[in-house]
């Protein structure tokens, strides 16, 4: 970093001229590539997969490679998951997953047929939040649907989506739903107000997420607006779809910004809701406030922990004895807030919460419900299992809402947000 | 103030752990923060005291030779006890995986490039490949491990040892790509995957027929470090059974499977001590109140996050762990900006032959004697923030072969002065 800064006194060789004309100039970060192998060895697809060449690959060696323009995108970056680890694992703080992200957006425009299979099964998983509108316009008749076995090898042999993975639950009435209902904040206050990035998950499966954040953030005292708004982007990115992430971030920030200037800070109850519009967001679009979104935006019980004493407040709180298995997910992990749920459950009377580890769920939103993916997911998340159930709690944690599909696929246990004991801990 | 602590830990490296876990048991609730995944894994796994003082010879007592270094010597500023104290607490933590408390003489491992090192501690899945040992040696090497040329290491350490040394390159058994990571071969080992299911012949099985046939009089064999990532014991212990003969680890480069075996023993040890651990985002920033710290600032994205603590200990690590920064201005801290000494003309900084005793090597803080770094008066920079591991300066490690020495006994003293200065108790 220091010598790019202390570049005044030279002028530098320009190498990629093209880069001057609008494209994304990466080489500063695969320069600061010194080859130590951490994010590989950090990979949790390279661990059960011997196929794929890995992050280091994925990232500075083939960024490097694709600046010849008859070069190819090699397609095993559609394997990555984009866990992000390797961002966290880099010592040299090489972009990896941007790098990663710009790769796969590339291949999907210039290589993937947009008739295949894969493509057409691709742009239906990353646009989740569009179909769950429509699935929860009727939730009994989508929930039987999908339950049902025929459909589920239907979607298989047509779709490629794996039969093995029980369809979730559209729930009866979206958050949305019930936050106009309920005639929307019931907390009113000037100075402390937060906007909420519900996502689709909370919105249209777990609405008792949205509905415990809203129920804390009002007990502290803060009024929670809940601006339009569109899916982050996560399983855009994690598919090569860039220009449907662009679409729903451009209406994203312009409904933040909006918040933000109302005297808002954006909070998530997904941490990789919370991750796309800090981190993703201004790596890879330009659009006008995107930064300042970025710097507003929290995970919830992060924006909680630094601005409230709610350390303080824990420990005042008692709910009924339950014990949790808490999985940290990579993109909570890639925020530094893996050790965040367990300190605070730590407090709670009656709450006990072990942490099952630092392996990847191995799910990564969409990758694990490809049918082809599908076993790999798996061979990632046993660690997990396993520790989960060597823990015997009375039920799994995280925050993430697929990481937690993932850990009742594989366990058998019911998962919980830690948003929801909180809830029961602060609020009568 | 939202996130608060009695002693807040910078750095996740061996002086930060240290710092933490001695912090947490003088009773000081602790919290470690670190950038990223720490630098552990790039060591070779080996923890010295000190190889090399003055001379070409290596040292034989690290601890008779400590008296002897220069007053800014880290070493001098803590005391002979403390170095003792330090290593006798990672004695404690790392039992089962690391042999060398029973003396005080330096042992002499082999290195992955054929030459010796003095060290005070090593993995005991090193322990049969000591020069010391004067027993007839195999080195094997994969051709998929392109780090280590067991043949040339062999050649090298033939020519310096009283015993006979050969080396020979295997096929790893199984079918692996032809630049398979180590972790993924240690993983193989591990699991002692199937390679034959009718004759369920296993990869440790395998790769002990692969090299049985290599044996011929060698009382040992050692092989790069890879030899399992989870339970080394028992790869070494099957492969040992197959030869007949004792088997070894030669210490790597990164990624280095002692080094992360480390770091998951020490992982555990903070978590048993009840340290809590953040990693992710970098401290760059702080805020003060009369010569004390009230807050660092930790880089979340693009934005900073105030974390409160009565006590700081400094463990960020020099130019490698990027604890020291340098630009062409001249060499910097670059969380608190504290004073490090340099000379004003920066071609003073290097000699021009590479190997030369150089001058940028000892870069780093000067401390008073409780480990508070100092500013160009020579007054304590804050009254509340300690340093320790390789942020300091007055040493060089690589050509003392002091690092890990004097982060654990830099780190055991910052951790017992802040919890012992805290103005919280």
């Amino acid at each position: 970093m220091s010598d790019a800064e202390s570049s005044d006194e030279f002028e530098p060789v320009e190498v990629f001229p093209e880069a001057e004309s609008g494209g994304m100039d990466l080489r500063s970060g695969a320069d600061d590539c010194y080859k130590c192998s951490t994010c590989d060895s950090e990979c949790p697809v390279a661990a059960v997969d011997d196929d794929f060449p890995g992050p280091k690959f994925q990232g500075p060696e083939q960024w490097r490679l694709k600046r010849k323009s008859d070069q190819d995108i090699d397609d095993s970056v559609m394997n990555c998951s984009n866990c992000m680890r390797c961002d966290s694992a880099c010592p040299s703080d090489v972009p990896l997953s941007q790098m990663h992200n710009t790769a796969r957006g590339t291949f999907v425009e210039n290589q993937m047929a947009k008739l295949s299979r894969e493509y057409i099964r691709n742009r239906i998983l990353s646009n989740y939040g569009t179909l769950a509108w429509v699935g929860s316009k009727v939730p009994r008749l989508t929930n039987f649907l999908m339950s049902n076995s025929v459909v589920q090898e239907v979607n298989e042999k047509v779709m490629g989506i794996t039969a093995e993975r029980e369809f979730p639950e559209f729930a009866e009435q979206t958050f949305r739903e019930w936050w106009s209902e309920r005639d929307g904040a019931n907390v009113e206050s000037d100075e402390k107000r937060v906007a909420y990035f519900h996502g689709c998950y909370s919105n249209y499966n777990t609405p008792e997420v949205g509905k415990a954040m809203v129920r804390v953030f009002e007990s502290f005292g803060y009024e929670v607006m809940v601006p339009p708004q569109k899916c982050s982007g996560t399983p855009m990115f994690a598919n090569g779809m860039l220009p449907d992430a662009r679409r729903a971030a451009e209406t994203n920030v312009a409904e933040l910004s909006a918040a933000i200037e109302d005297g808002a800070d954006v909070i998530a109850s997904c941490t990789s809701c919370s991750l796309s519009l800090r981190q993703e967001y201004p790596e890879l679009f330009d659009l006008d406030g995107i930064e300042d979104v970025s710097a507003h935006t929290y995970e919830a019980l992060e924006y909680l922990r630094i601005h409230e004493d709610l350390s303080g407040a824990l420990e005042e709180s008692e709910v009924d004895s339950e014990r949790f298995a808490y999985h940290a997910p990579c993109h909570a992990r890639n925020q530094g807030l893996a050790g965040q749920a367990i300190e605070l459950l730590d407090r709670v009377e009656g709450a006990e919460a072990e942490d099952v580890g630092d392996s990847c769920s191995g799910i990564s939103g969409t990758y694990g419900w490809k049918e082809e993916k599908y076993d790999t997911s798996m061979k990632i998340g046993a660690e997990m299992f396993h520790h989960m159930e060597d823990a015997e709690p009375d039920a799994g944690m995280t925050e993430c809402p697929t990481c937690a599909m993932q850990m009742e696929h594989g366990t058998g246990y019911e998962v919980r947000h830690p948003l929801q004991v909180m809830e029961d801990a602060l609020v009568d | 103030m939202a996130i608060e602590d009695d002693v807040l830990v910078i750095g996740g490296g061996l002086a930060g752990a240290t710092a933490a876990i001695v912090a947490a048991r003088g009773g000081a609730r602790t919290r470690l923060v670190t950038h990223k995944e720490n630098t552990l894994r790039n060591a070779s796994g080996l923890v010295d005291v000190l190889g090399y003082h003055g001379s070409d010879e290596p040292i034989v007592e690290p601890f008779e030779a400590i008296p002897d270094l220069p007053d800014e010597h880290p070493y001098r500023t803590v005391g002979v006890d403390a170095v003792r104290e330090s290593l006798a607490l990672f004695d404690e933590l790392t039992e089962g995986l690391y042999e060398g408390g029973h003396t005080d003489v330096n042992a002499l491992s082999p290195t992955y490039g054929g030459r010796i090192k003095p060290t005070s501690r090593y993995p005991t899945s090193a322990a049969a490949g000591l020069a010391s040992r004067a027993e007839d040696t195999l080195l094997v090497g994969f051709e998929v491990v392109t780090g280590f040329d067991a043949p040339l290491a062999a050649e090298r350490l033939d020519a310096s040892v009283p015993f006979d040394v050969r080396g020979v390159t295997v096929r790893f058994p199984g079918e692996f790509r032809a630049d398979a990571r180590v972790t993924r071969l240690a993983k193989a080992l591990d699991a002692d995957e199937l390679l034959d299911r009718e004759n369920r012949t296993g990869t440790r099985e395998a790769l002990a027929d692969l090299v049985a046939e290599h044996l011929g009089d060698a009382e040992r064999v050692g092989f790069p470090a890879l030899l399992g990532d989870h339970d080394p014991g028992a790869v070494r212990e099957t492969l040992e059974a197959e030869l007949g003969v004792p088997v070894f680890e030669v210490p790597m480069g990164p990624p280095s499977l002692p080094g992360m075996r480390l770091e998951d023993r020490l992982e555990e040890a903070l978590d048993a001590e009840g340290v809590r651990v953040e990693s992710g985002n970098p401290a760059v920033d702080y805020t003060e109140d009369e010569g004390r710290i009230t807050s660092v600032s930790i880089d979340r994205g693009r934005r900073e996050t105030p974390y409160h603590a009565d006590q700081v200990v400094l463990a960020t690590g020099g130019l490698v762990g990027k604890g020291i920064d340098s630009d062409r201005e001249g060499i910097s801290e670059p969380v608190f900006d504290c004073h490090v000494p340099q000379p004003e003309e920066r071609y003073e900084w290097f000699h021009d032959h590479v190997f030369d005793d150089q001058p940028f090597a000892r870069f780093g803080m000067d401390t008073d004697d409780s480990l508070r770094p100092l500013d160009s008066e020579g007054e304590p920079e804050f009254s509340n923030l300690r340093a320790a591991g390789a942020v300091l300066g007055g040493y060089d490690l690589a050509r003392e072969k002091s690092g890990s020495g004097v982060s654990l006994a830099t780190g055991l003293v910052a951790g017992r002065n802040a919890s012992e200065d805290l103005t919280t108790q």
